[in-house]
Order: C-alpha cells, then structure tokens, then sequence
C-alpha cells in the first residue's frame, strides 16, 4: 500500500520514515530554487502562502500561458545541493517539513533535519511530465521578476512521487553511505583497471 | 538604352535571388525548430536501446523503480506532447557546414530564430541568464546563447546540424584538469572515476560520459563534449582508445551507482573517449557527462534543404 503524506505534515507523519522509504504527497507544494532561498533567507521577503508543515520542491518547471493563467508543463525536481547553502535556515523560517529535490544533501541540511524533524526525499530526476501529471492545479505564482525557472510557485498535488527519503530525522544520509560504498568499489574497480593497463 | 535595361535586369535578378534566400532561409529556419521541439520530447534511438538494456541488466528493486518512472515519463512526453524534463537547457548546435551550403552566412542569424519559435512552441525553459546582470532574458536568447561551434567541410554543400539540449543538473559536475605527465593514465582514469562519485551522482544517473585528452585544458574541455555527443555504442577509431573506452566503462559499471545514485546494477549508459596529440609536458584531461535524458538529435541538410534526420527514427522534417 502506498504511504501518502498530506500537509499540514506533522512532526509524527515524518518522524517514523527512514531513509530508502517510498512516500507519496498530498496537498500544498510549492517550488524553491536558488535565488528563492537567498530571497527568503538573506532578504527576509516572505510569501503570501503558509508554510508551516509543507512541502517545498527543488525545481524550475516549464509553465505556459492558457487563457491568461499559468499552467505547468513540465516540473522535475533540480539538483538539491545547490540549497544546501540555505536550507536549514529555510526550514527554520518557513517550518516545512518535506523537502523534495534531486541528489543529495550536506551535513548542514542533515543537522538541520533532526534538530527541525524534517526529511529529504528525491523525486526520480529527468521525469517531469510524470510530476507535472500529479499536480492538480497551480494555485499562485509568485516572485515572477526572478524568471520562469527560478519563480515561486503554489501548487496541489495529488499523489506526489515516488518520493525516495534521502535524509530521515536520525540524521541517516542515503546519498552520504551511498558515496562511502560508491568510494569503497571506486578504489578496488580501478586498482584493477590499473593493473590490466600494466599488461 | 541597353545599359538601362541591363542594369534593371540585374536588379531584377538580385531581388529574385534575395527573395529565394528569404524563401530558403525562412524553411530551414522552422526545419530547425520543429527538429528542436523532437529532440526536447523524444530521445535519440540510440540512447533508448541502451536504457532499456540496463533496465534489462537491473536486479535492484530501488532501481527498478527509478526505471519504470523513466519509462513511463518517455511515454508521457510523447501522448501528452511536452518536453522530457522541464530543463531543456541551453540550446547548444554543433555545426559540420560545407563552405558551399547555400545558407553558411545566414546560419547564426537562422538558428537563433529557430531557438526563439522553440522556445515559444515546445515550450521550452528559459535558460539564458545574463551573468554579471544575474537577468533570466526570458527567450532562451543571449550573449553567445544559443551556443553554436563549427568545423567547415571545404567543398561540400551540406550542413549536419547536431542539437544537444543538456540540462544543469549534468552541466554542473563537469571537470577539466591539466595533470603532470607522469600521472599519465592512471592519473586521467582516477579524476574521471572521483569526478563521477562526488559529482555525477547528482546528475541524473546512469550518465553518458565523455573523455577529452588534449595538451591543455580547454582543448580537453572540447573533445569530452564532442566524445559526450558522438552516439552510443560507437568506438574510437583508434584500436587501443577503442579499447580503453570498454575498459574504462566496465571499471565505473562496477561502481555500481545505478538510476539517480541509489544503487544498481550498472553506472553509465557510455563511455567515449576523444583523443589529440599533447604536448611532451602536459597531460590535460576532462570528463563531461550527459544525464539519462541525453537529448542530442542530428541531422543532416542538403543544399536544397531536403534532410535526413540520423538519430531518430521515422521523424521526417
């Protein structure tokens, strides 16, 4: 059966959630880039939409122009370590508790997610016409000024994902053991490669 | 008199040729576009068997899953008639012009008006942002955007137009380096494989990955992107290069890293390798990667614009 989180999320909805667990979303989203995250951390410019127990998405999507509304066409996560600078304060300030994005995160954001009961989850890169298709209307668009990709946008989703955890609120790091066992198999692969090209 | 009537007759005759110019210029520029609006939603049938083969390859459930949302997204993107992935990148054409094709002067001015009715039509992404301004221009147009690189095919009269539309999540992880000889191979194949474990897993795995070797930075930067975009399951004509692509490619599979980082069974869907003469002193290498959407379409002009499109099966323009 499909584990499905709805906001407001609540510290209980993600603090039983481990890393490698498949979760669905329901309800508010809204997207957060970079320049987004300088404008709401070092700028202080606050959204008109309530953040508290929601859910922000690392992406830029695709949007067009149907009878004088925007509607999304393509919307696939982005690379979330470009956050990274940012993202604990972010959470600190808007009080959501999903964050949605592509890749890992650092040690700063993992931190953060245990002192602030929060989750990373991946959504599967490159799939954006799968993710626009789970969004069920874009409600508001804000910061405009900012450009197509890197704009705010308020959405509603409906079964949202497959969202991969990637950071739980132990402060397990999935992208962070992945490395050390990708590391591991890296030294042996190439000392063998090493000694075929001696040959 | 007559010099009167010759001088309208030639007149006459430049306006027919300027008219026919606008008539060619006008098809291959909206050739161009609707060729760009293909590859920003259908990927190259080479790229395609290779992810389907790895899908075959694949044990782990995590991947598997990762896989099937693949899929199922390529299928969307067709039906539903939109890009693969919201980044569509900055337009980048590499150019093969013979020097007699009828459009070689009017080409920069032709494909960037191709870019602005794509942008317009698939839709695309806007994607050019001003530096030092910091100003998304909106278009997809900008200084030097969309990026166009040419190599001239002396008395030939027909252009082969490659469109490569890379996102930045597999624009960020690239690396260029200059080693000392003595680190030689050895050398190379470590930055290549540390590249891609600190980098390249946030790119969208599997990953197509290119390898410059040049006597400089920039000259190895070039070949990894030309490696990058030549077509998978292709070798270097070099035996001994041909043969390191299949060994490199089988050491960074071994890594194991699979679909987005999470594991698998495989890492890369290639590895290509693009080689020059160096310098005795210097021993420059660079690695530059394409995510599994790996949108690069080719296509292949005539003079009179009649085309034949390489990568994509069954697409005519």
């Amino acid at each position: 059966m499909k584990k499905i989180l709805s906001t407001p999320i609540k510290t209980e909805d993600v603090a039983s959630l481990k890393v490698g667990d498949v979760v669905y979303l329901n309800g508010l989203l809204v997207t957060c880039r970079d320049t987004g995250h300088k404008r709401r951390v070092l700028e202080g410019v606050i959204p008109k939409v309530d953040l508290n127990g929601g859910a922000v998405f690392h992406a830029g999507p695709i949007v067009k122009e149907v009878d004088g509304r925007l509607e999304i066409v393509a919307i696939g996560p982005t690379t979330s370590m470009r956050m990274e600078k940012y993202e604990k304060e972010f959470m600190e300030l808007t009080g959501v508790k999903l964050i949605i994005g592509k890749g890992g995160m650092g040690e700063k954001t993992t931190k953060a997610c245990v002192e602030n009961n929060v989750v990373h989850a991946v959504y599967p890169g490159g799939c954006a016409v799968v993710a626009a298709d789970q969004v069920e209307e874009l409600l508001d668009a804000e910061w405009l000024d900012l450009g197509m990709p890197e704009a705010f946008y308020v959405m509603r989703v409906k079964e949202f994902g497959p969202l991969i955890i990637s950071i739980d609120t132990q402060g397990n790091n999935l992208f962070e053991q992945n490395k050390r066992t990708f590391n591991e198999r890296k030294v042996a692969s190439l000392t063998e490669l090493y000694d075929d090209l001696k040959k | 008199m007559l010099l009167t009537t010759l001088v309208i007759y030639n007149i006459s005759c430049y306006n027919v040729r300027m008219q026919n110019l606008e008539v060619l210029k006008n098809s291959f520029t909206a050739k161009v576009a609707d060729f760009i609006n293909v590859v920003a939603k259908k990927l190259p049938d080479d790229v395609l068997v290779r992810l389907k083969e790895m899908q075959s390859n694949e044990t782990e459930q995590r991947a598997l899953a990762v896989y099937d949302c693949i899929f199922k997204n390529l299928e969307k993107a067709i039906s539903l008639d939109r890009p693969i992935c919201q980044d569509t990148g900055v337009v980048q054409f590499f150019v093969k012009v013979g020097t007699n094709f009828p459009l070689i002067n009017d080409l920069e001015s032709c494909l960037r008006k191709a870019v602005e009715i794509a942008t317009e039509k698939a839709p695309l992404r806007h994607n050019a942002v001003e530096t030092f301004i910091e100003k998304n221009t909106g278009t997809n147009l900008g200084t030097g955007v969309p990026y166009i690189e040419y190599d001239l095919i002396p008395n030939s009269d027909k252009l082969e137009l490659t469109v490569y539309l890379a996102g930045g999540g597999c624009s960020l992880p690239g690396r260029s380096t200059v080693l000392m000889p003595s680190e030689g191979y050895e050398g190379a194949f470590k930055f290549v494989a540390d590249t891609l474990v600190t980098y390249g897993i946030n790119a969208c795995p599997p990953l197509v990955i290119g390898v410059g070797f040049g006597p400089c930075m920039a000259t190895s930067a070039k070949l990894a992107k030309k490696a990058s975009l030549r077509s998978i399951g292709s070798h270097n004509p070099n035996e001994k290069v041909a043969e390191m692509e299949v060994k490199l490619q089988s050491a960074l599979n071994k890594i194991a890293i699979g679909p987005q980082g999470l594991g698998g069974t495989e890492s890369v869907v290639a590895v290509n390798i693009e080689n020059m003469a160096r310098h005795p002193s210097s021993f420059g290498v660079a690695v530059a990667f394409g995510c599994w959407a790996h949108r690069r379409g080719v296509v292949e002009f005539n003079a009179d614009l009649s085309s034949s499109v390489l990568t994509h099966e069954g697409v005519t323009l």
